[in-house]
């Protein structure tokens, strides 16, 4: 089956001043990413990843190489309407993507761009509520709601257009823990329940950590992609990107260091519990033993 | 004395209103001078009006605030010079920044207090210098540098104007990991090097861990404990039951104590935490 | 202090004038206005206190809410009667100081103006308090539906509206954020000349100005993301829906209004 996202060597700079030469943002990426998978790109901030971000969906247009969503360049004009429905995109500040005055009409924004007939638009409307559980505030007006409610009525106003896939930009940076919380749940239901691609921009790696695959970001090339245990495992260069990996990771990493054998691809608090459980209790036996 | 003291300190909003809320309820704090304060609580919990009372922004509804034990309410107190000794950083401070050059921008607190020239320039340059802002930014527009550097330029804003009280809310909100170490680094610096008092607003439990010498956890408007954060953290059904969680490295530390391995002391960083580690488990080995 | 005003402010309830068709009510508030300027005498008051009365009662809206809706308006309510009632001649005379006087004539027409003044004031404020801004937003862009075959850009001027009224709290929010930081600065809003406050809103200003285009040029690029592209083609979520109960309340507000102008013609 055809990839959903394919990235072909794309490179991309912001016009330049005359006499100047350009500064490239990405640095020739190829990434694919495949139906159903929820994938993090981790990166610290002027990485690329936002620039990465808006070329999913042709808001960005690569100057080298090219983006295909579903087969579909997004270089192609014609398509676009097509490429941003099977793709939306979900941003970092909950207040300035938020149209409407009252949170269904918000929600009903792109159907109506799309020219959805009213009946079929009442019911998408409802059902992206339902998911993202906001229905109750359905009449509600957005300054009413705190910021982890804004950004999943933000996140209902993409899935109500019923897209293969939603590319979030940093959509947890500005929301205290417990807004944190509710919109990691929303992405993680969304991806197993309704099967949505999500692609995750973040730098947080507590949230990098529940996802399937991590795509970490330096000067705009992809430096690594693999599973999340096996990028944070690499705790030296993640800190040396200004990344950082889970206590718990540090921790084995630094008990690692002290010359005990702990596994290096320790990321839950579970593993490390058990692991450090075995490696206490060992030495209390051996020195029963003895 | 303590520095900073709150007596009875409430705030109500929209009083007599149907949208009446107490976001603080008779409230009482004693901050001593040079402390390290981490202010954790959920939102809603009236840490921003709090904060707003400290400095003489908001005006209680009732109770005191003292400054060096004097009412900053108090008939002939002038406020103007109550909020240049409590400094206060809002969140995204960066959003405030207005000057055609950074230099001019550190230099507004400053200029307010009607300070000489020349004492001005040293503050620039001095508080640029604290939080890690190269000589060459300081004739920049603001609008011209990254998102980490602006915010603090900012903070310098702040800073500069030198106030016995700096209280910080969510200073590293919305940055990366490296963009946050780098101010929570500089302001531990700034603390150790002019033992000024600080209050640090933060939703992150390892932050306030790592850089706070007390810890005050708000909840409903009320100090829920103001306590050294060893003692804090040790609390953790509380705190658990107020949202709050705990660094994950405390939580792990929590569940090998349920599986009968104590530690003696609390553990809430990860160095300390691994040195306890490997000190039982050389001394478990050395001792057979 | 901005957060008082209550003009254009939805209440939300459910009742029938909530539930009337927007177009009808903005058709209806317009007549009442005009028929509250037309009106010379006293029953044309009557007509409006009417009015103002059965709606407030069918839209369950509290009779305080009408009442807030005046009170911003007091200094002008007290300058206009003020001058209708100390400059104006006319009739007996029971007052006299200087060139002020106070007149029969002019303690009717400020009483007149005044209440007039009022009746306009709750009157629009009914029909914002009981339809959305958004939904007034649609009925205009509606009413106003046939300009487009002039080339008026309405659709656009509707979503100007729209996002004005979206972001008018969040902005409201952000300039008392600004002015307390600025204030914690040290920044001195309350003393000095004309000239010097005018320069020390500067600070303000530009941090307001700087946000307002950072969110207008985010806010263009969530609604490309969600296939916004102008007015062409678009359905909508709310369909306006015309009833029998529309075309009654529209009848009875023709009847008063012939009434009035009819007393006004034969009077």
């Amino acid at each position: 089956m055809q990839p959903l996202l394919q990235l072909e060597n794309v490179r991309f700079h912001y016009p330049a001043e005359e006499d100047t030469v350009p500064e490239e943002v990405v640095k020739g990426v190829s990434l694919t990413v495949n139906r159903g998978e929820l994938v993090a790109v981790l990166g610290h901030n002027g990485s690329g990843k936002s620039t990465l971000a808006k070329m999913c969906n042709g808001i960005l247009l690569p100057t080298e190489g090219r983006v295909l969503v579903d087969g579909m360049d997004t270089a192609h004009e014609e398509r676009l309407q097509e490429i941003r429905r099977r793709v939306g995109m979900v941003f970092q500040n909950p207040d300035n993507q938020i149209v409407a005055t009252i949170v269904e009409e918000d929600v009903a924004f792109a159907l109506e761009n799309m020219g959805v007939p009213q009946p079929e638009m009442r019911q998408r409307v409802d059902e992206a509520l339902k998911a993202v559980h906001m229905y109750d505030y359905r009449n509600h007006a957005p300054h009413q709601l705190s910021g982890g409610q804004k950004q999943r009525v933000a996140i209902a106003g993409i899935i109500a257009m019923r897209p293969e896939c939603i590319v979030m930009d940093e959509p947890t940076a500005m929301l205290d823990p417990h807004g944190r919380g509710q919109v990691m749940r929303t992405i993680r239901k969304l991806n197993r329940e309704f099967g949505i691609t999500v692609l995750l921009i973040t730098h947080e790696m507590d949230e990098a950590a529940q996802c399937d695959r991590v795509v970490v970001v330096d000067h705009g090339t992809i430096r690594m992609d693999d599973t999340p245990r096996n990028v944070f495992a690499r705790v030296a260069e993640m800190k040396e990107i200004g990344l950082d990996v889970p206590q718990v990771t540090e921790l084995a990493e630094l008990l690692r260091q002290g010359g005990y054998p702990l596994d290096s691809h320790i990321i839950t608090e579970e593993e490390c519990v058990a692991a450090l459980y075995q490696l206490l209790k060992g030495r209390e036996t051996i020195g029963a033993d003895s | 004395m303590p520095i900073l003291e709150a007596q009875e300190l409430t705030y109500t909003y929209s009083i007599g209103s149907p949208f009446e809320k107490t976001a603080v309820d008779r409230m009482n704090l004693q901050i001593e001078q040079g402390e390290f304060v981490g202010i954790i609580g959920h939102t809603g919990s009236g840490k921003s009006t709090l904060m707003q009372m400290l400095n003489g922004l908001l005006k209680p509804t009732s109770g005191k605030v003292l400054l060096d034990g004097k009412d900053i309410w108090e008939k002939k107190a002038d406020r103007r010079q109550v909020r240049f000794q409590v400094g206060l950083v809002f969140q995204y401070p960066e959003y405030q920044l207005f000057e055609e050059t950074v230099y001019r921008d550190i230099a507004f607190g400053p200029k307010n207090m009607g300070l000489s020239e020349e004492e001005i320039d040293r503050r620039v340059r001095q508080t640029a210098e604290i939080v890690g802002l190269r000589e060459e930014l300081l004739e920049k527009a603001p609008y011209a540098l990254s998102g980490g550097q602006k915010r603090r330029v900012a903070i310098a804003g702040v800073m500069a104007m030198e106030p016995k009280v700096l209280i910080l809310d969510e200073p590293t909100a919305g940055l990366d990991p490296k963009g946050r170490v780098q101010i929570l680094e500089r302001l531990s610096q700034y603390h150790k090097r002019t033992g000024c008092t600080i209050l640090l607003v933060s939703h992150s439990m390892e932050d306030v861990a790592k850089y706070a010498s007390r810890l005050l956890v708000l909840r409903g408007g009320r100090a829920a404990c103001y306590d050294a954060p060893a003692n804090v953290f040790s609390r953790k059904e509380e705190l658990e039951e107020m949202g709050l969680a705990l660094p994950q490295i405390t939580r792990v530390f929590a569940a090998l104590r349920e599986k009968g391995i104590v530690f003696p002391e609390e553990v809430y960083t990860v160095k300390y935490g691994a040195a306890m580690l490997l000190e039982r488990l050389r001394g478990g080995g050395s001792s057979c | 202090m901005l957060k008082d005003i209550t003009l254009g402010q939805y209440f939300p309830m459910d009742s029938v004038v909530h539930r009337m068709d927007a177009r009808f009510k903005i058709i209806i508030t317009m007549l009442y206005l005009v028929m509250l300027f037309l009106g010379q005498r006293i029953y044309c008051l009557l007509a409006g206190l009417l009015f103002t009365v059965t709606v407030t009662v069918c839209s369950k809206i509290p009779a305080k809410m009408i009442l807030k809706s005046i009170k911003p308006i007091v200094p002008i309510l007290m300058v206009t009667g003020l001058l209708n009632l100390l400059l104006l001649d006319g009739g007996d005379v029971l007052w006299q100081w200087k060139f002020l006087r106070i007149t029969t004539e002019g303690i009717q027409t400020s009483v007149f103006m005044v209440v007039r003044i009022c009746l306009l004031i709750a009157g629009t404020s009914l029909l914002t308090y009981t339809t959305s801004p958004i939904t007034l937003t649609d009925a205009i862009e509606h009413l106003l539906s046939p300009l487009k075959k002039l080339k008026m850009p309405v659709h656009e001027l509707a979503m100007m509206m729209t996002i004005a009224l979206r972001f008018i709290p969040t902005l409201i929010e952000e300039t008392d954020k600004i002015m307390a930081a600025q204030k914690a600065r040290g920044a001195d809003m309350e003393s000095g000349n004309l000239l010097q406050r005018a320069h020390a809103l500067v600070p303000i200003l530009i941090p307001l100005f700087v946000s307002a285009f950072r969110r207008a040029e985010e806010l263009a690029l969530a609604m490309e993301c969600r296939c916004y592209h102008g007015g062409e083609g678009r359905t909508r979520l709310r369909i306006m829906q015309s009833g029998a109960r529309d075309y009654i309340a529209l009848s009875l507000m023709l009847l008063l209004f012939a009434a009035v102008i009819l007393l006004n013609t034969l009077m």
